[in-house]
């Protein structure tokens, strides 16, 4: 991979009928990255997010994630990310340790590392007392570090967050974010959806998508001096309020 | 090949873990399978017969006391009138009416025939072809034996044709023991309906839980997650009907003539069937509840067109064509062929291959309908 870019995106597009959910967005991802994709509801960001991870077709733009197409070679890009939906997805009628188990097997790993990996997150995670629990009986903080921990099980080159951190207390918020960097520190990429703005703070990089168009792009820091605001938060009300809605 | 274990796995634990969902499984087939297998029959008993002997001889009291005999009949006391019986009927207290005309006696002896009124309750059409049959037969025995003391008494009248009789030989259900019938083709059933609502609902539960998308996000093949997703219900199918069989041969005596080898067999064919047309729904359905309803929208047409309670040879031309796209047809059929008649491999020999066209067709079909990426 050339300059080291690991997510490279030009004009992508995705249409239903006669709405534009995702408007001939561009921009790059570096490795290694934290890379913030903003937007209110309903921007197109999770939209976006599928055409990346290889579960929804762009209906026209280029795409390639991870060195790999993302109209011909889907099952390549899946071998070599992770994915956190937001929606939690891990089984609630199997325990934290079966949910480690099957993710893990049908990533390919062998027994012995899914073993392996268990006993790192069982420390990292302090999960002694939960690792049989069924993960339906977990509070939502602790469902939302384990799937971001499955979704890092296979050692993926990047990681795809879609609000993971809805609906959890700021503490937790916290936690998740350390357990972010600490991907990044190991040299994962990291691509996160939010629109907690003080959140994006932590990132290298944002986006700020309004109406399925990137409005805004660059380090936080930027992006505030060039819109004259105190912090990010300011920076997207801007954004927001100078769009026209389509409806 | 290691991807579709940890599926499985995973399945079968899913399954044996959901307490709401095990009774549905294995204790409700139990409870129908006893409940149906005694309550569906096409026998008539009991029936509500009223009279009015109007002639008041004794040959009309002979026929009336063969009525009487019959274990059929539930003989009510004799009406006045033709009126008052049929006000009876009109309550649903009397199926079936018989007037005895005036004359009855003399007639028959002086003419060598006479007439009967007869006034069945036809509500239920099924029932009342079966009370004439009952009724006709009485009257031609009776009939029989007046016509043989007639033929006595008066040699150069009438030859020998009322003393032909038709002995019947009842092949395979000897007996004519509806149940015999009737629990081969609820097992069908309930092989059928277990394994169709089971695998119609995993696949779209997962979409509405999420945890599909979490899936088709991981490199797992389409080929790979499909079996593994079905293999559990098709494991279960057979085990359906094992216990199928064995509260059949235990419960109800129902013999077991062919070979359990080509039974399992066929089912092992039959079930794939099964669980692609389930998989089929489960793609283009986003809920349970759509699911459930599509799948009850089949499973009724199929049952009511399998010949497993109205035959086959009596519907019309163009029903008879549906029925041979109904997969459950060729179940009853086999089921019967082989627990009944002992048809061996060879005899099903159509069966098969029908129901194994019928299996790639559809499993082909879900297969392509199934969509890793929208």
């Amino acid at each position: 991979m050339k300059d080291n870019k690991v997510i490279a995106v030009k004009n992508l597009t995705k249409r239903f009928g006669d709405f534009l959910a995702v408007d001939a967005i561009s921009f790059e991802v570096k490795a290694g990255e934290i890379f913030g994709f903003l937007g209110a509801n309903g921007a197109g960001k999770t939209t976006a997010m599928k055409m990346l991870i290889g579960i929804s077709k762009p209906s026209s733009g280029e795409a390639m994630v991870a060195g790999f197409d993302v109209y011909t070679q889907t099952e390549l890009i899946k071998k070599n990310i992770g994915y956190m939906s937001q929606k939690f997805a891990l089984y609630d009628d199997l325990t934290v340790r079966e949910n480690i188990t099957f993710f893990g097997g049908i990533y390919g790993l062998s027994r012995a590392t899914i073993k392996e990996k268990v006993k790192v997150l069982v420390t990292e995670l302090k999960l002694e007392n939960i690792i049989d629990q069924l993960v339906g009986a977990l509070p939502l903080g602790w469902k939302q570090k384990l799937s971001f921990s499955v979704s890092l099980l296979h050692d993926p080159k990047i990681v795809f967050l879609d609000e993971p951190t809805g609906g959890v207390d700021p503490i937790t918020r916290r936690q998740f974010w350390e357990m972010i960097y600490h991907a990044a520190d190991k040299g994962t990429t990291l691509f996160v959806t939010t629109h907690y703005m003080d959140e994006a703070e932590y990132c290298d990089k944002v986006s700020i998508m309004v109406n399925g168009k990137i409005e805004a792009m660059g380090p936080p820091k930027l992006l505030k001096e060039r819109y004259g605001a105190g912090n990010l938060n300011e920076v997207f009300l801007k954004l927001a309020r100078g769009s026209k809605p389509n409806e | 090949m290691k991807t579709i274990g940890y599926l499985i796995q995973k399945e079968f634990k899913q399954i044996f873990r959901n307490k709401g969902m095990l009774p549905i499984i294995f204790i409700l087939p139990i409870v129908q399978l006893l409940i149906l297998s005694n309550a569906a029959t096409y026998e008539v008993k009991d029936i509500k017969f009223g009279y009015i002997d109007v002639d008041r001889s004794s040959t009309s009291r002979a026929l009336i006391e063969k009525f009487r005999s019959s274990a059929y009949f539930n003989l009510l006391a004799p009406y006045s009138s033709y009126k008052v019986a049929y006000a009876g009927m009109l309550q649903g207290k009397v199926n079936v009416i018989m007037e005895i005309p005036n004359n009855f006696e003399r007639q028959l002896v002086n003419q060598e025939k006479t007439s009967l009124g007869l006034t069945v309750d036809a509500i239920d059409g099924a029932a009342a072809g079966v009370e004439t049959a009952y009724i006709q037969q009485i009257v031609q025995e009776f009939n029989q034996g007046i016509a043989l003391e007639t033929s006595v008494s008066n040699k150069n009248r009438s030859g020998f044709a009322g003393l032909i009789t038709i002995i019947p030989s009842y092949w395979y259900n000897s007996t004519l023991d509806y149940k015999t019938f009737m629990v081969p083709g609820i097992l069908v059933l309930l092989v059928t309906m277990i394994t169709l609502f089971l695998s119609g609902m995993n696949i779209v539960r997962e979409k509405e839980i999420g945890t599909l998308e979490q899936i088709n996000v991981t490199p797992i093949k389409k080929s790979q997650f499909i079996i593994g997703k079905l293999f559990p219900f098709w494991i279960i199918g057979l085990g359906l009907l094992t216990i199928g069989l064995v509260l059949a041969k235990l419960i109800f005596d129902i013999p077991l003539l062919g070979s359990l080898g080509t039974l399992y067999f066929y089912t092992a064919i039959y079930i794939l069937v099964v669980l692609g047309i389930g998989l089929f729904i489960s793609n283009f359905t986003e809920t349970q509840q759509q699911a459930m309803f599509i799948a009850w929208f089949f499973m009724v047409i199929f049952i009511l067109m399998s010949g497993l309670f109205t035959p086959i040879e009596s519907m019309p031309q163009w029903a008879q064509v549906i029925t041979t796209f109904n997969p459950i047809r060729y179940f009853v059929e086999v089921v019967r062929m082989v627990m009944l008649k002992g048809a061996g491999f060879s005899d099903i020999l159509p069966q098969i291959w029908k129901t194994l066209a019928y299996a790639v067709l559809v499993n082909g079909l879900a297969v392509l309908s199934y969509k890793k990426v929208n």
